[in-house]
């Protein structure tokens, strides 16, 4: 008997573990991914994904299977065994969980360094970061994302103005102000934003990055969109009545498309 | 040392009222208090619930069509803050605490039977001061986290009396909580010794532990920012020069603990519903009580994972991400105990023990996306989306309000001495499950998307998915008929259900259904082993007690 049970238990752990993973690369969940760090991202998303279905999935499993087993038969009597712990067992459940989130600790601690997120701030912001006294707080991706293809172009610097219930984008070189974003695909933005009134927050799902913007402290986001297209901009962070109405496009153009729009539009400010 | 035993016939007792009249009174007796906090509680359950319906009916549609849109921030202010503060932390803290604490720990009331009530009557003015804001110029519209500079540019009136009804509400729960951890360390009856209590004993005695520590810091923050809006200071607006991020470090200092707050009780709840109904010992006594410490060691050093979008410095990112995670360290443990107490055991599956159930599985759900949440990289797509919205609904609606649902029914027989309709029971069960899911499992997926939370109009590629939200709201908005049904039902015509219906071991069943005034007619029982079941002499044991 203690045979089969142990086969059984090895048995339905597997199915477990091939179901968790096979859930989470045939469930997809998440919007296009349109930037650099965006696939990151997924990667990251698609192991949390597994480890949460097959400890979902396994512990669901686990209290219906009690549920039903162990229920009280009609007309039985009586208690339960009486068993108050098991130090083995316990000891193994501490343990496995520690090791599982130490491993999602340290996996997302990578994904972070990837992403940007601890290299120091770039301090080259279009000749506008000089001022060194100046504390400027960088979001995730805030690092540049260095890839052998844009290790040459250097990174287009935008500034972001958000008010109640604007975002306002302003090319600095070209001296354009735009309530749309415009970006080429595969050139590293740098945005520079600072709210004039309360929080908001510049969040683009399909580049899976998200942050505040906030008055009295300019924060530097940068990333590298990777697609061509038409993607919401939104803000998230409650700023009042309209906070739902509060939101814009980027638009990715393709390099030529992006210098005619600068073209164009810098002609009709001048 | 010398506790009295004997019961006391001090004249205030003499002169409460009784019959149903005590429930309004300024009552000193712990039950009369605990079901002051239970009924005042599900009354303000009722009042944001109906402010929940009312964000869902205007999520129907993408556009902001049913009710103005300061209305609507103004709604999902309150329907956060009645939730947060005038339902879940006083009953699972105040109702359950008051009535259960002092028979657990053999005592004939709470250390302090005044400051108890005192405590308790702080709530009902604070709260109806919170709803009539509403009427006065607009009820304040920054969200239950009232950051600056939102809540000092809003309109003053609704956000100044925001601020005192938070602040009465913080004191009742920080006099609860001197109370608790006094009556817990220095109440108990001589013999008995801290690591025989019940299980709700040690959950009280951690969350008292993180109320006493920081709910000031709260107090402190919301005083401050109280100058900020009345008299002009600069402490958190940055047009004076202040910091708003600070406000945010200093908010979470007591918001990141509130979530303990409303969940470790319910931890030690379930711990009291399980054995008695699996009829086995509770697995692994001395884990849960060590996990539950360290939960509270660690939900004190957690709270910047709330702020990872607001411009916080990497190496602080990466610290709140470590220890976040770690808190499913002895969480886990207590979930696998659980489950272990279940196995082998001989399961009465009645409503009490579904919800208890319900409770674990969704709870577990939560408890995934909040690790997921907890690491910076994947807390930048999803902060202040639909996502965290379902995340934090599972843990405080699927995880505490499910286990308040489960000790109603536990409990219903001590209080009144009458049974709940189990049937009635398992239907409740059933509704409330099924639309909670059907409510919030959908908006895992519109936070991935992008929808942001307390949005009033939205994409309108969200429709269907939020439509189907909105339908399980109904159906949870409608299971709340059987349950009131059932409660009044059974208080008029119920069956007797006799002192120990449950034939449990702990003490509050060790005595009288209702039971006295002072909790036992004779000497309060010294019971050891309050979870001594499938001994051979259990039955006998319980006996001799009595």
């Amino acid at each position: 008997m203690p045979k089969l049970s142990a086969i059984l238990t090895l048995t339905s752990s597997l199915i477990l573990g091939v179901g968790g993973v096979w859930i989470a690369y045939n469930v997809d969940m998440l919007p296009v991914s349109a930037s650099m760090n965006a696939p990151v991202y997924d990667e990251l998303y698609r192991v949390l994904f597994i480890i949460g279905c097959i400890l979902f999935i396994g512990m669901t499993a686990l209290v219906i299977y009690s549920l039903i087993q162990f229920r009280r038969k009609p007309g039985e009597t009586g208690d339960g065994i009486n068993l108050e712990g098991n130090i083995s067992l316990e000891i193994f459940w501490t343990a496995v969980p520690a090791i599982v989130v130490l491993f999602v600790g340290l996996y997302s601690y990578d994904i972070y360094d990837r992403m940007g997120g601890m290299q120091p701030l770039m301090h080259d912001h279009g000749g506008q970061m000089d001022n060194q006294t100046e504390r400027v707080w960088g979001g995730i991706g805030s690092g540049p994302i260095v890839s052998s293809s844009t290790k040459n172009s250097s990174s287009l610097p935008i500034e972001l103005t958000a008010m109640q219930f604007a975002f306002i984008f302003h090319y600095p070189k070209e001296n354009i102000i735009s309530g749309e974003l415009h970006v080429p695909v595969g050139r590293e933005v740098s945005l520079k934003m600072e709210s004039k009134d309360v929080i908001h927050a510049f969040w683009v799902p399909q580049f899976r990055l998200k942050q505040d913007v906030i008055p009295g402290q300019p924060t530097i986001l940068n990333f590298t969109p990777t697609k061509a297209g038409n993607f919401p901009i939104v803000c998230a962070e409650l700023c009042g009545p309209y906070h739902g109405g509060m939101r814009s496009n980027v638009i990715v153009d393709e390099q030529e498309d992006f210098d005619n729009w600068l073209k164009e539009n810098s002609k009709e400010s001048i | 040392m010398t506790i009295s035993l004997k019961p006391s016939n001090s004249p205030q007792e003499k002169l409460q009222p009784t019959g149903w009249l005590k429930y309004l009174s300024f009552s000193l007796d712990h039950k009369v208090i605990g079901l002051q906090y239970l009924v005042c509680g599900f009354l303000f359950y009722l009042i944001g619930g109906s402010l929940a319906a009312a964000i869902r009916v205007e999520l129907i549609s993408p556009l902001s069509d049913f009710m103005p849109r300061e209305v609507y921030n103004q709604v999902l202010t309150l329907h956060g803050t009645i939730m947060i503060f005038l339902w879940i932390v006083p009953v699972v803290n105040g109702a359950f605490g008051n009535y259960l604490i002092p028979f657990y720990v053999g005592a004939r009331d709470m250390a302090f039977p005044r400051l108890n009530a005192v405590a308790f009557w702080l709530i009902p003015p604070s709260g109806l001061m919170l709803i009539t804001s509403y009427f006065i110029n607009g009820a304040a519209q920054s969200g239950w986290t009232a950051y600056p500079p939102l809540s000092i540019t809003t309109p003053a009136a609704g956000q100044i009396i925001w601020i005192l009804s938070v602040l009465l509400l913080g004191g009742s729960s920080i006099f609860g909580g001197i109370n608790f951890i006094a009556t817990i360390l220095k109440l108990r009856r001589p013999g008995l010794k801290l690591m025989q209590l019940p299980m709700y004993c040690w959950a009280m005695l951690g969350t008292s532990i993180l109320v006493v520590l920081s709910t000031p810091v709260l107090a402190g923050t919301l005083i401050l920012l109280s100058f900020d809006i009345v008299a002009h200071t600069g402490f958190f607006n940055p047009s004076l020069g202040g910091n708003v991020i600070v406000y945010q470090h200093l908010f979470w200092f007591y918001s990141h603990p509130a979530v303990y707050i409303m969940v470790l009780p319910a931890f030690g709840l379930v711990s009291e519903i399980l054995p008695i109904h699996s009829r086995k010992p509770l697995f692994g006594y001395t884990t849960m009580v060590f996990s539950i410490m360290g939960i509270v060691v660690l939900g004190l050093v957690v709270w910047a994972h709330h702020m990872f979008t607001s411009g916080t410095p990497p190496w602080m990112r990466l610290f709140f991400t470590i220890a976040t995670a770690f808190i499913a360290v002895p969480t886990g443990i207590k979930f696998f105990n659980w489950v272990a107490t279940l196995w082998g055991g001989k399961i009465s599956l009645n409503a009490a023990m579904l919800f208890s159930c319900g409770f674990i599985i969704n709870f577990v759900l939560g408890g995934i996306t909040g690790v997921a949440l907890a690491q910076v990289p994947f807390d930048v797509h999803v902060h202040d989306t639909y996502f965290v919205v379902a995340h934090f609904h599972y843990i405080v609606y699927g995880g505490s309000v499910f286990v308040i649902f489960s000790s109603i029914y536990h409990w219903f027989p001590k209080f009144t001495g009458k049974m709940l309709n189990e049937n009635l029971g398992r239907f409740h069960f059933i509704i409330t499950f099924i639309g909670f899911n059907l409510c919030f499992a959908p908006q895992h997926w519109l936070g991935l998307n992008g929808m942001p939370r307390r949005v009033a109009e939205y994409d309108p590629q969200f429709q269907l998915i939020n439509q189907i939200s909105s339908l399980g709201a109904l159906l949870m908005a409608i299971s709340t008929l059987p349950f009131l049904w059932n409660i009044f039902q059974s208080i008029l015509y119920g069956d007797d259900s006799g002192d120990n219906p449950w034939h449990a071991l702990t003490p509050e069943w060790l005595t009288s259904s209702p039971p006295p005034v002072e909790n036992w007619e004779g000497e309060a029982p010294l019971v050891l082993e309050p979870y001594g079941y499938g001994k051979k002499d259990s039955i006998e044991t319980q006996e001799q007690i009595k």
